[in-house]
Formats: structure tokens, sequence, C-alpha cells
């Protein structure tokens, strides 16, 4: 049988078929670009994580994380992330919430605002050598603290290349990042729920226990979190620091790229997938929060 | 959707109006000890930010004579060239950027609103894969062929970029998104074709100006990004400033601290000219991402 084409169907199917790419097409150096050198290399690293040596498929390399090596650079980027984390958040909190509702002159809040933005950028090299220059062995902080007080802090086992000195410097990005991302938050507590709530009798605990806490949260845990997978992605600085010494993700992944330290390719690709995973949960949970926290922004 | 509690309206009223004689305001008492806390918290944080400043500074005057390492880093050829290649990487980035992403943004809000959630989770991508892992990508995948970019200066510096210009995805897009959503392109397109004009005519003379402030602060922070990175610079091998930064504080006492100091110096710089063009639309937070 032979098939009459409509005639009324026939031109307006074509010129359908034809309209759609070229729509698509402005799209499509954006999608090449993003392709090319974003995604086949992640991919590259996906399919090798799944291979043995030999090239078969298998989930050895996963399993195999759990070797004392790569489990303790996740266990130390973990905890030094989630110390920096917390401690960033509370403190980047009080912080903000002091230059914008604790009675500061405004100019303040501007200075503090546009120095956070710096700060939170001042990272890698140039800030582990601040921070070595400052409470190093020979920095001026350990040299007033142990010449005019008397306390020897390297005598007393503290160093800067160890977990705690990495902390304390990842906080010089970590506490200005959280006065960023906080600062819409507070401004969105509402000078009236507080008088509301005087009003009706309550006190600050109450206020804060009841309104303004609750209010946060979404906002705080999702800043905190964020701040959890700044410093778990973060290599440049620990490296600076420690030269490598340390047992993080990012440095046992650098050390891998550059010499296979852990003896085997694939392993290393697993190892950076496992990364991966661990901020892809992160930013999901982020976004989560964030929509919810924004019932409270408008 | 008010945002407000569950209450009436008119209750709400009652509740926030002041019944007269019984302040419950807090007192001058209450806001005093309330501010003081505040100044002592924004003291402390001062002290904190400055004090790696100020003994960097101290560090870098204790060479003898006293200026040298600000003197020896002025007459260090190698410092100026790093930085020029650096800034020279940032400008091709930024440039790169807004070729791909202005053309794009625009041809998703005008024609396929449908592909803007698939296009910004592409831009929010370099937030889950970080720099190392992304450099780790990169190199396995460009050091064989069908592209052994790794194997030349040209090809690695290629790849350098690339690399940025992924890094700088979410600012710029987001940037750009912005600059977007306050002008109206419906009628800006509609009103430039009825006058004759191409793609490339209305891309360049009327989008592009108009984006001009929301894409200075882009790419500002994408400048201040590509001139601080050390990740990717220092894998690719490339002679970045940071990557020189690094491989002098090995080898010199007291030098670094002053380069340390200018590189704080040039971020200060960058984040100035954002908030100087930022001026005037108040909770636009950069923040940006490579440590």
């Amino acid at each position: 049988m032979v098939t009459t084409p409509d005639a009324r169907g026939a031109p307006s199917a074509r010129r359908g078929h034809r309209r759609v790419p070229w729509t698509f097409l402005g799209v499509v150096p954006f999608f090449v670009f993003a392709t090319m050198f974003l995604v086949i290399p992640t991919s590259y690293l996906v399919v090798g994580s799944f291979r043995d040596q030999a090239g078969n498929f298998t989930v050895q390399n996963y399993l195999d994380l759990s070797r004392p090596l790569t489990a303790n650079a996740y266990t130390t980027s973990i905890e030094i992330s989630l110390v920096t984390a917390i401690l960033g958040g509370i403190l980047g909190f009080l912080l903000a919430y002091a230059v914008i509702a604790g009675g500061l002159p405004m100019p303040i809040r501007t200075g503090i605002m546009t120095f956070s933005g710096v700060a939170s950028n001042f990272a890698g090299v140039p800030l582990a050598l601040a921070f070595i220059f400052t409470i190093g062995r020979t920095g001026f902080v350990t040299v007033i603290l142990k010449t005019v007080l008397g306390v020897d802090v390297y005598g007393a086992g503290f160093t800067i290349y160890s977990k705690l000195g990495l902390e304390i410097v990842y906080l010089y990005f970590q506490l200005p990042l959280m006065v960023l991302i906080i600062a819409p938050a507070i401004d969105g507590l509402k000078k009236e729920w507080r008088e509301a709530s005087e009003n009706a009798g309550a006190s600050t605990f109450q206020y804060w226990r009841f309104i303004a806490l609750p209010v946060l949260m979404p906002s705080l845990m999702g800043s905190m979190i964020l701040l959890f997978g700044n410093a778990f992605g973060a290599q440049a600085t620990a490296f600076a620091l420690t030269g490598g010494f340390i047992n993080l993700v990012t440095i046992l992944i650098g050390g891998q790229l550059s010499g296979d330290v852990l003896g085997n390719q694939n392993l290393g690709y697993a190892l950076a997938m496992g990364m991966v995973a661990i901020m892809a949960v992160t930013i999901l949970a982020y976004s989560w929060l964030a929509r919810r926290a924004e019932r409270w922004q408008r | 959707m008010t945002g407000s509690i569950n209450r009436p309206p008119q209750m709400l009223e009652a509740l926030t109006h002041h019944p007269p004689g019984r302040p419950r305001r807090p007192g001058p008492r209450g806001l005093q000890r309330k501010t003081l806390a505040s100044w002592l918290f924004l003291l402390l944080g001062i002290a904190y930010f400055a004090l790696p400043l100020v003994g960097t500074l101290i560090f870098s005057l204790r060479a003898k004579p006293m200026l040298s390492a600000w003197t020896d880093m002025i007459n260090d050829p190698q410092v100026w060239s790093t930085l020029g290649y650096s800034f020279a990487i940032g400008v091709v980035t930024i440039t790169v950027s807004i070729v791909l992403l202005v053309p794009t943004a625009f041809w998703v809000r005008l024609r396929l609103p449908r592909l803007r959630p698939v296009v910004e989770f592409v831009t929010l991508l370099p937030f889950v894969v970080p720099p190392i892992v992304l450099v780790f990508g990169l190199i396995t995948t460009f050091s064989q062929p069908p592209l052994p970019l790794t194997g030349t200066n040209f090809g690695s510096d290629v790849l350098l970029v690339c690399a940025y210009v992924i890094l700088s995805l979410p600012y710029m897009y987001r940037a750009v998104d912005a600059g977007l959503r306050t002008i109206d392109i419906q009628t800006l397109t509609e009103a430039c074709q009825s006058l004759g004009a191409g793609w490339a005519t209305i891309l360049w003379r009327v989008i592009l100006p108009n984006l001009r402030v929301s894409i200075l602060s882009g790419a500002f922070l994408t400048l201040a990004i590509v001139v601080g990175e050390f990740t990717i610079a220092n894998f690719l091998a490339r002679p970045m400033f940071a990557t020189y930064l690094q491989q002098i504080s090995g080898n010199l006492a007291y030098q670094p601290a002053a380069v340390a100091l200018m590189s704080f110096g040039i971020t200060w710089g960058a984040m100035g000219v954002i908030a100087l063009v930022g001026r005037g639309n108040q909770g636009r937070i950069e923040i940006g991402g490579a440590h």
C-alpha cells in the first residue's frame, strides 16, 4: 500500500522537524565544552575506578578504600572539615550577628562584609605562609607568647604542621565564608518578631529558643554543610602548609597524581570518586536546606 | 505566603504595639551590654584576621637590611613574569568564559527556558568536582591520544584555561544570568531583529553592553581565583604566580613574606573592584572557591 503524504500535515511536520535542532544548536558549544573538560575527565575516573589493573570490571577498588592509608585520609579530612565547619560556623555567625544586628555603625558592617569577601578568597600558598610567619616555630605570636607570657606552645607539643594547626589556618577562610552566607538569614530576622515576643513577655532566651533559632536553623545547618564541603575539597593550603605530609584525601590524590603513592592507578580513581560522592551529598543537602531557609527571607 | 507567625493579622498588630507606660524594649542598659558584646566580638575577629597579616609584615621586615625582602621582590624578574602570566591566563579565561556563557544564557532565556535547570545543574557541577579531582581527570584524559594536550607547553596552557573556565562556571553563569534577568531580552531582541540585526550584532552590540556591570563582578572574582590558584597550576606544571610563591618559600627566607602580602593585596584589589561595581545591589554575595 502506498501512503500518500497528508497535504496539510507534511509541511508543518517538516518545518517542526527542522526547527528543533536549529534551536538547540545555540547551546551546543556550552555542552560540548562542559562534556570535554568536565564530564569526560570525570567519567574517565568513574570508569577507571571500576576496573582492575588488567582492565576487567571490579568493585575491589572501592572495597580497598577501607585500607589504613585511604581510610585514614578520609577520617582526617572529614574530621578537619567537621571541626572547621562547626567552629567557623558558630564564630562566623556570632561575628555576622554582632555586625548586622548588634548595634554597630553601618560602615563597620560594610567593611566586614568586604573584608569577608577578600578573606574567604585568601587561601592556598600565601595563607599557609602567613600563618607560618605568625604561629610557626619562629612566628611573631609564638615568640611573644614565649618571651612575654612565658608560654612555650611548641615546647608543649603544638605545631602548625599538625591537624590542629591546619584547623586554625582553615578557619581563616571558613569564618568569613560563614559571615557572607549567613548574613541574608540574619537580615531576614524581622524586628517585629523580637518586639512581639517581648510584648508577649518572652525572655531573650525564649526568643532565641522558640523564634530566632528555629527560623535560622535551616540556614545555619546549610551554611555549615557548605563550609564542610569547602574544607573537604581544599588542597592547596594543606599542601603548602605541610608539604604534603598530612594525610588528607586531597593530598593523597595529589600524591597519587604525581607519583602513584597507592601503587594502583585504579585505587586512585576510586579515592577521587569517593570524594566526589561526599561532595555531591554535601551540595544536595545544602541546596535542600537553602530552599527551606528561603521561606523566611521574603 | 507572608512567612509571618501563624496568627490573625490584627492580633499580630496588637502584639507588636507597645502599650504606653510599659516599655518592654531592652532598656538603655540592656542595649549597651549588647552593643558592648558586639564591639568585643568585632575586635576579637579583627585581631584574628589581622594577626597573620601583621606577622607576615613583621617577618618581611626582619631581613637585613630592613627593606631588602621588598626590594628583592621588586627586583626579582620571575615575580613579575609569573604574575604577568597569571594575569594573562586570567584574562583569557574570562574572555573564553564570556564568549561561551553569554550566548548560552541568552539563548536559554530566550528560546529554551525548559533547558534552564539542565544548564544550571551543569554550571554547579564544579562544586561537586573539587579542583584536585578535576585536574586528576584532565591529566588522565589529555595525556593520551586522541588529544595529548599535556605533551606541549601550549597544550598545557589550553588545558589550564579550560580548567579555569570550568572552575569559574558557577560564578560567571550566575553573574550573566542575574544580569539577563534585569533586562527585557525578548523586547530588545525583537527590536533588533526588526531593524535587521543578526544574532552576532544583537549579542555584541546590545546584550553584552547591557550585561557589563554584572559580568564585571564575575570577571574580577574569576581573576582573583585564577591569580591565587595553586592546585591545578601545580599539577599542570605551569609557571603561575602561586606555584612560584610555593617554589621560593622553600629556598628563600624573607622574600616570600613580601610576595604573600602582595598576593593578599591583589585579592583585596579584585574584591574592592567588585564592591565598587556592585554598589547599590546589596545582598549579592561573591563566594570564591580555590582553596
